[in-house]
């Protein structure tokens, strides 16, 4: 079901015509598979259809019939469009004032409270000195989790128990501000429907009393085509500033991303991507559009990776690996640095795999997991020296690991002659590596023999 | 509009002669409740300076007879203007039926959150019967298919039976779980059940806190181990409610998204403590989904049947602008039934599910 939008088009123009090539007909089709796309993601239909008469004209304008493959030429002005909308580049956050306010807004359960929390730290970690202010005086134990949020990251929570004008509290949160040195309050406000025009009109009490330099409606990628609506009618209440996207470490597509953007015209300036009170990124366009196409997303892999990865440490490895001196214990500290990485599913749906379903995906990841449990609950029950040189576990020595780590001593057999296997090919790899870097000239001759073959071969076809 | 919880779990003979103490009796609560918050709001009036828009709020939101019923009537009316008014105007220049109509009509439910391909199947139907179709008799058509899909599932009525009857409520972050466990305890308080609920949301910051004011709102009572592991803390409330014979107990689970391998994991563990402990006591295990989810909460609704066998869905937050009929399509691909709907913020916004009333307000 989840294909990447470029397959499809590429499936589609193919079977139309029989070869690559878009023309008048199969154009209409793929315009429908765009749709579709879009729909599927939860992009709001009206989004959906404006975006594709857009797209429409440009691609006609550029003669994507002519060029040579039509599909990709769509799905890269698909693309591109998308991430103009989107905001092309990153936006800020504004904070003037003194000292300055930043509100949260949003429906009730989009994640408001959390991702208060989570700015909180963001905004600390830039040189800010900021105050969370709990006004959502509605909700039972709102209050509360405002101040655990506080406690577990140290951040100053201002609230008044009992007290439900909230225009009242934050004048008492920004004068407590003043007093002490804050320099930001970030308010967090009960959830609301945007129909619900007594509860908006305390947004609105605060934000003509006080004029937040930020005001943020917080929503939940997870939003089905009322985003539109929602983010539409918040914005013409309150003029808002720009957005939170949150949940989007969950498995949806987040077309509404595209929505909110494209009805109000205003940033999204954060996405909350899990439950750790740290995990609020930037907004980065280009992988939103990625991810709404279903096209993985390879740079933010890339990227954790270079985080993760010690360079020092992958130096050592190498080398180990070439003098085949690589240990069970490297072993270990390797699937370490995987893990760090994220669970096995992260890290494959971030993959591009054509051909494979995200349900296919989940159970690899699954699996994958489990085999890595496996192997960890083994090794872990060897004795250092086993580790080191696996070669002296014998019969008695497998069974005690098999009891230790709970697992069949068949499979402590089969792990040990994989990992032997792995260690082979490393060391050959790595051989060939070193030979290339030492013989360009054999290598060049290498590669050129191997590529005369192969074109032989299809000669003779 | 929908019926009244309580209309429908009538109380029983035994249950009515059950005495009741004063002081735990839920309208005494209620009373009380209502008190208080009413001195609070009194009091806060005369602090307020702009006091006029607040004094408004606060009425309405105390005001414990307001919008009882009229509260879903009015959703439900905005929710089936859209649709019948988009249908109607179909007709204004063509009598007959086309395929653009078709298209558009189309587009109508996919904009209810119906899905691309539950839409394409209904809309499939309409065009295999297009000469049948006239404008007098589209609408009853429509209604048709969709009570046929919604049918698809098995009942839309609670499962409950004698001695203790266990409720294991899950769902993603943010989509209402503890709200809807404080309202369903309420509506079984006031039919003279006796209560339990598990806090094992031991995660989020002051879930537990949050359930604790709920359960006092109900009259309940509470399990808490704040911090433990939520497996632990269902053991033990299945422990207390056997003892005790309880005849509710409700779990709250903390919230997660379905591709998190290890929080579903913890989930498959709280159901085999259910079956292992209490064998045959799960009445219901219920999926909660915010009305304003798209297409995800097709994949919730899968992964989470996987994870805990579900056998029904509660939709929360209808008194808002969605329309929810991703229902639809969970009734037509996984065959799970809709029981509980959420339409507000009070203790008594909680409506049994319908199939019949849910067509007949989207048309």
């Amino acid at each position: 079901m989840f294909e990447s939008l470029s397959d499809r088009l590429q499936n589609i123009i193919r079977t139309t015509s029989g070869q690559s090539k878009l023309t008048d007909e199969n154009m209409q089709e793929a315009f429908r598979e765009i749709r579709r796309a879009f729909l599927e993601a939860d992009v709001s239909l009206k989004v959906v259809k404006s975006f594709i008469a857009n797209v429409r004209e440009k691609a006609e304008g550029q003669e994507v019939l002519k060029s040579i493959s039509p599909s990709q030429q769509l799905v890269k002005i698909v693309n591109d469009e998308m991430v103009q909308i989107l905001g092309g580049e990153n936006k800020p956050i504004n904070l003037f004032g003194k000292p300055a306010m930043v509100m949260m807004l949003g429906l009730q359960g989009s994640g408001k409270t959390t991702s208060a929390a989570k700015l909180a730290i963001k905004l600390r970690k830039d040189g800010k000195n900021p105050l969370l202010v709990a006004c959502d005086v509605y909700r039972p134990a709102a209050i509360t989790q405002l101040q655990t949020l506080g406690k577990q990251t140290g951040i100053e929570v201002y609230s008044k128990d009992g007290l439900t004008n909230v225009v009242q509290i934050v004048e008492e949160a920004v004068q407590y501000a003043y007093n002490n040195g804050f320099d930001v309050l970030i308010i967090d406000t009960a959830g609301r429907l945007q129909i619900d025009t007594q509860m908006m009109a305390e947004l609105l009490l605060i934000d003509r009393t006080f004029k937040p330099s930020e005001k943020l409606l917080v929503i939940d990628s997870m939003i089905g085509q009322e985003a539109v609506n929602v983010a539409q009618m918040f914005d013409e209440q309150l003029n808002i500033t720009g957005m939170v996207l949150t949940k989007l470490d969950g498995d949806s597509r987040g077309g509404a991303a595209l929505s909110v953007v494209y009805s109000t015209q205003k940033p999204i300036k954060f996405i909350g991507v899990g439950e750790k009170i740290d995990a609020l990124d930037v907004f980065y366009p280009e992988r939103m559009t990625q991810r709404i196409l279903g096209m993985g997303d390879i740079v933010s892999l890339v990227e954790k990776a270079q985080e993760n990865f010690d360079e020092k440490q992958a130096k050592e490895l190498e080398k180990k690996m070439r003098k085949k001196e690589f240990t069970l214990e490297d072993f270990l500290s390797l699937q370490k640095q995987i893990k760090m990485l994220g669970s096995f599913g992260q890290i494959l749906n971030m993959l591009p795999i054509p051909g494979i379903d995200k349900s296919t995906k989940d159970l690899i990841a699954n699996q994958g997991e489990k085999q890595m449990h496996k192997i960890e609950a083994c090794i872990r029950s060897m004795t250092p020296n086993e580790r080191r040189k696996p070669e002296i576990i014998n019969i008695s020595r497998k069974q005690r690991i098999a009891k230790g780590s709970g697992i069949a001593p068949e499979e402590v057999s089969a792990f040990l002659k994989q990992f032997e296997m792995m260690r082979q090919m490393m060391q050959g790899m790595s051989k060939m590596t070193a030979n290339m870097k030492k013989n360009p000239i054999a290598t060049r001759n290498m590669m050129r023999n191997m590529y005369r073959q192969h074109s032989s071969k299809k000669r003779r076809r | 509009m929908f019926h009244f919880f309580k209309k429908i779990l009538k109380p029983k003979e035994e249950d009515k002669e059950k005495n009741i103490p004063e002081n735990l009796s839920s309208e005494f609560i209620e009373k009380k409740l209502y008190q208080e918050e009413h001195n609070k709001s009194q009091i806060d009036q005369d602090e307020i300076p702009n006091g006029e828009i607040f004094a408004d709020i606060q009425t309405n939101e105390f005001d414990t007879n307001y919008a009882q019923e009229s509260n879903l009537e009015e959703t439900i009316e905005k929710t089936g203007q859209n649709l019948v008014e988009n249908f109607l105007n179909l007709f204004k220049n063509n009598e007959k039926i086309d395929d653009d109509i078709l298209d558009e009509m189309e587009e109508t439910l996919i904009k209810a959150d119906l899905g691309v391909e539950t839409s394409a199947f209904i809309i499939d139907n309409l065009r295999k019967n297009k000469n049948l179709l006239t404008k007098e008799n589209l609408r009853d058509f429509l209604k048709k298919q969709f009570l046929e899909i919604l049918e698809l599932a098995p009942s839309s009525i609670l499962n409950l039976k004698n001695g203790l009857n266990i409720f294991l409520i899950t769902g993603v972050n943010g989509a209402g779980k503890t709200t809807l466990i404080g309202k369903l305890a309420y509506n079984f308080k006031n039919i003279g059940k006796k209560v339990l609920i598990a806090a094992a949301d031991t995660f989020r910051a002051a879930a537990e806190e949050q359930l604790d004011i709920w359960s006092k709102r109900a009259g309940a009572d509470i399990v808490r181990n704040d911090g433990a592991d939520p497996a632990s803390v269902v053991f033990d409330a299945i422990k207390r409610a056997q003892m005790d014979q309880y005849d509710i107990l409700l779990i709250d689970t903390a919230g997660r998204v379905q591709n998190k391998f290890n929080l579903m994991e913890e989930l498959k563990k709280i159901k085999r403590v259910i079956d292992k402990e209490a064998a045959g006591n799960l009445s219901e295990s219920m999926l909660v989904i915010d009305a304003t989810t798209g297409q995800n909460a097709l994949k919730q609704a899968e992964v989470f049947a996987e994870c805990v066998d579900l056998t029904s869905v509660a939709l929360t937050k209808l008194d808002g602008t969605s329309k929810g009929a991703i229902i639809v399509a969970i009734a037509k691909e996984l065959k799970i039934p809709v029981k509980l709907v959420g339409v507000g913020e009070k203790l008594e916004d909680l409506r049994e599910f319908s199939s019949k009333e849910f067509i007949e307000a989207l048309f």
